[in-house]
């Protein structure tokens, strides 16, 4: 079982991660207000704990996939904030060759199969992904990622079934960040226990506090090595919250300022893990400081990356219709 | 006083069937209820169960007799009823004797039942013989054309699999996939819950990590339930992810019309699925194609979806049993060569088709026929040089008339070879209704040869 420890240098590698994802989607949200950046963009501020946690723990070959609040994922996963900056600008050197877009980046090469933009739509998708690590025998563990919104999709409880049916490897993390879209869990759910959605089905469920990386840690280590002792699914569900609006176009009436800025000050996953860092580990403003400053630069060098490189030839138009 | 039993149809395009095994004797009691015989469809192996109570006089048909027909006489039962209410019985079942072709029997009277006996017995022995005869060793019916293409692919790459509704313990609904758990497991032949959305994502998903599901639709009418799934899963990652991440997978089941089950069960999805890029989509006429096309299918990259149909699954054609014969997709195939007119069609179409073909041949027309055998994409190489030879075009087919295959088909030959027709593209579909139930209306909202003869004569200008 892989397990994070509370070493200084695994925390730092946390909040290092935590924070990039909160300057990159920073930057994206800004290049979006200048137009470049178009169409739908979904920002995951606020919920870094998650995918940092869970990533934390991930063995080689674990597969991540999720819904259209996709950058955070790709990032914890190691994918290049260069590439996923210029896929969300529509540049050529993106992920997708700039034909995805914000919603479908994908990349095989680190287990990232998206990306999806339809809701729920994601969910037997990684379950196959699970049944394909079960057909070929490996030991590889599928995370499964969608809002508590998709939690009520019928699909996901078909996908429900048939990981408990045929006991496949695939832990899914509902992210319950309260609201799908403008309608918050308590006016589109019959009940708030997002973990034992799964129960039903004989599935294994547990509620996290997801604005705390290390307890998100600990309890997707349980999962996945639940899942890898042959025991089939398990369903987390991460108590999160998200800062921005639905996507960039979301005026976020059906919140208060206040009740955001009680979250953000109150249980900030980022600055949670930084006063750890700064009581257990004696970690200096100074250094903290430097962080910032590398952070700072990586991103403004994927910016930079992205909107130097070229939109994508027009014949690109009529490629990758069909794999050859 | 003595009764028939007949052949019973089991299945709505059920025609004849096997008597598999009697579960009684000359000389046995039955009651109603009571299991008397196992029959065997092209689909299924049922029982049979007495609705008579009386003693079993004779077994006319010996068990493992093939190719009966329904209706027509398989045992004699002595029962006690009055005679009257048995002569109403027996005018009952010739009322609802929808399918059966030679069953000739006249019975009105007792005698007249014991008459036919004997006639009834050669007709089945004849049947049997003949289809002896005929057996030659590379006819196979589209069912078992399409069960070893499966086969033969799947000894070929363990990579691929088969999923889907009762394609294991059962069989398959329709025994396509007779034989496949049996030979291969039960971690290659998957029974899946029915859970089209559920499991057509859980097959797309698998599929993206390069193993290649087969996934049968029980029926493609409730394929409807995982579109989502298809569309904007399956066909679009390759595009959105740059190229990185294909789907190979092949949907396929029955589909169009079969017999009397109406609108929710009878409908043709091609030209729905040939409107979608990043698909590719096959509907086969003979048996040939099927099993060639279908090993393609398989070995393709891409998202295929490969339509069958319920009535052909019975149909026998002489089939190439080379495993290496595959068949390409996106080629279609003329299989016969005419002056007068090209005619388009594809899948059950070209049943129809070819029945017309024979009264324009009375009527001293001569067609060139084109099958399509793949939709998209269509090779308009093989149209465009037919019409280019003969200047006029019908096209068959069983789907809904509003954007059917044949209107992209007549869209594109007025684009490509506009100045060799002598006459209007004219497009013979089904009609633009939902499928009815009763009969004489399923048979009138179908196509038939007479209505393709029809439009030959129009594009001819002949009356």
């Amino acid at each position: 079982m892989k397990k994070i420890s509370a070493s200084k240098k695994d925390l730092l590698e946390l909040y290092n991660k935590m924070l990039l994802i909160r300057r990159f989607e920073e930057k994206a949200g800004q290049l979006y207000g200048m137009g470049h950046i178009g169409g739908f963009c979904h920002l995951y501020i606020g919920q870094e704990a998650v995918v940092v946690g869970i990533d934390s723990i991930k063995e080689n070959g674990d597969q991540n996939i999720t819904s259209y609040r996709d950058h955070g994922h790709m990032l914890a996963c190691g994918m290049d904030p260069k590439m996923v900056m210029a896929e969300l600008t529509g540049r050529f050197t993106g992920y997708s060759k700039g034909k995805g877009g914000s919603m479908h980046m994908f990349s095989k090469s680190e287990g990232f199969y998206g990306g999806h933009g339809i809701v729920g739509a994601q969910v037997p998708i990684g379950a196959g992904i699970a049944f394909a690590n079960k057909y070929k025998k490996n030991r590889s563990v599928c995370f499964t990622y969608f809002g508590e919104g998709a939690a009520n999709q019928g699909q996901v409880y078909e996908a429900f079934n048939m990981a408990s049916l045929w006991k496949l490897p695939v832990v899914f993390v509902i992210e319950n960040n309260q609201y799908a879209m403008g309608t918050s869990m308590v006016r589109a759910s019959s009940t708030d226990e997002m973990f034992a959605r799964g129960l039903a089905f004989n599935i294994p469920g547990k509620a996290v506090n997801g604005m705390n990386v290390l307890d998100v840690a600990k309890e997707a280590a349980h999962a996945a090595d639940h899942c890898r002792a042959g025991k089939g699914p398990f369903i987390l569900e991460m108590k999160t919250y998200r800062y921005r609006g639905h996507s960039m176009s979301d005026p976020a009436k059906y919140r208060t300022r206040e009740e955001v800025q009680k979250v953000r000050e109150e249980k900030d996953p980022i600055d949670a893990l930084r006063s750890i860092l700064i009581e257990k580990h004696k970690i200096s403003e100074k250094q903290f400081k430097a962080t910032d400053a590398e952070i700072k630069v990586i991103v403004t060098e994927a910016s930079d990356f992205a909107l130097n490189s070229p939109e994508p030839d027009i014949e690109e138009l009529w490629t990758d219709v069909y794999a050859v | 006083m003595k009764t028939k039993i007949l052949m019973p149809s089991l299945s709505p395009t059920m025609e004849e069937g096997s008597l598999a095994k009697w579960y009684v004797s000359p000389g046995d009691k039955v009651k109603p209820g009571d299991i008397i015989a196992d029959i065997e469809t092209d689909k299924a192996l049922m029982e049979y169960e007495s609705i008579e109570e009386g003693t079993i006089v004779e077994l006319v048909v010996k068990e493992g007799a093939e190719n009966i027909k329904v209706n027509s006489l398989i045992a004699i039962i002595e029962t006690e009823g009055s005679e009257e209410i048995n002569v109403r019985k027996v005018d009952d079942i010739k009322k609802i004797e929808p399918v059966s072709i030679d069953n000739n029997e006249d019975v009105s009277s007792e005698e007249d039942k014991l008459d036919n006996v004997d006639s009834n017995v050669e007709d089945s022995k004849r049947h049997t013989k003949e289809a002896t005869e005929n057996q030659v060793l590379n006819e196979l019916t589209v069912r078992e054309a399409i069960n070893s293409a499966i086969a033969e692919e799947m000894r070929l790459d363990e990579n691929v699999f088969l999923m889907g509704e009762e394609v294991g313990e059962y069989q398959g609904a329709y025994k396509v996939s007779q034989g496949l758990l049996e030979e291969f497991g039960s971690e290659r032949v998957i029974d899946t819950p029915i859970t089209e959305h559920g499991f057509t994502g859980l097959a797309v998903g698998a599929a993206f990590t390069g193993i290649r599901p087969i996934v049968e639709f029980m029926t493609f009418n409730f394929a409807m339930q995982a579109l989502d799934q298809i569309i904007n899963s399956a066909a679009k990652t390759n595009y959105m992810s740059g190229g990185q991440i294909n789907c190979p997978i092949v949907f396929r089941g029955p589909n169009g019309a079969a017999a009397r089950v109406a609108a929710q069960h009878s409908q043709d999805f091609a030209s729905l699925y040939a409107s979608i890029p990043g698909l590719k989509v096959i509907q086969p006429f003979s048996a040939e194609d099927a099993k060639g096309l279908l090993k393609s299918a398989i070995r393709e990259n891409n998202p295929v979806i490969f339509l069958e149909n319920e009535i052909l699954y019975g149909k026998s054609f002489p089939v190439n049993i080379d495993p290496e014969q595959v068949i390409p997709i996106g080629k279609a195939r003329t299989i016969s060569t005419g002056q007068d007119v090209t005619i388009i069609s594809y899948g059950i179409g070209m049943m129809h088709t070819l029945e017309a073909d024979k009264k324009l041949k009375e009527l001293g027309i001569s067609a060139e026929i084109v099958d399509l055998r793949t939709i998209r994409p269509i090779d308009f190489d093989t149209i465009i040089e037919s019409v280019k030879k003969t200047n006029r075009c019908v096209t068959v087919e069983e789907s809904f008339p509003v954007c059917s295959v044949g209107s992209y088909i007549g869209s594109q030959i007025m684009i490509r070879a506009f100045d060799y027709l002598d006459a209007p593209v004219l497009n013979c579909t089904g009609k633009d209704v939902p499928m009815p139930y009763a009969e004489n209306l399923e048979k009138a909202a179908l196509i038939t040869p007479d209505e393709i003869v029809f439009s030959v004569k129009q594009v001819l200008y002949k009356d």
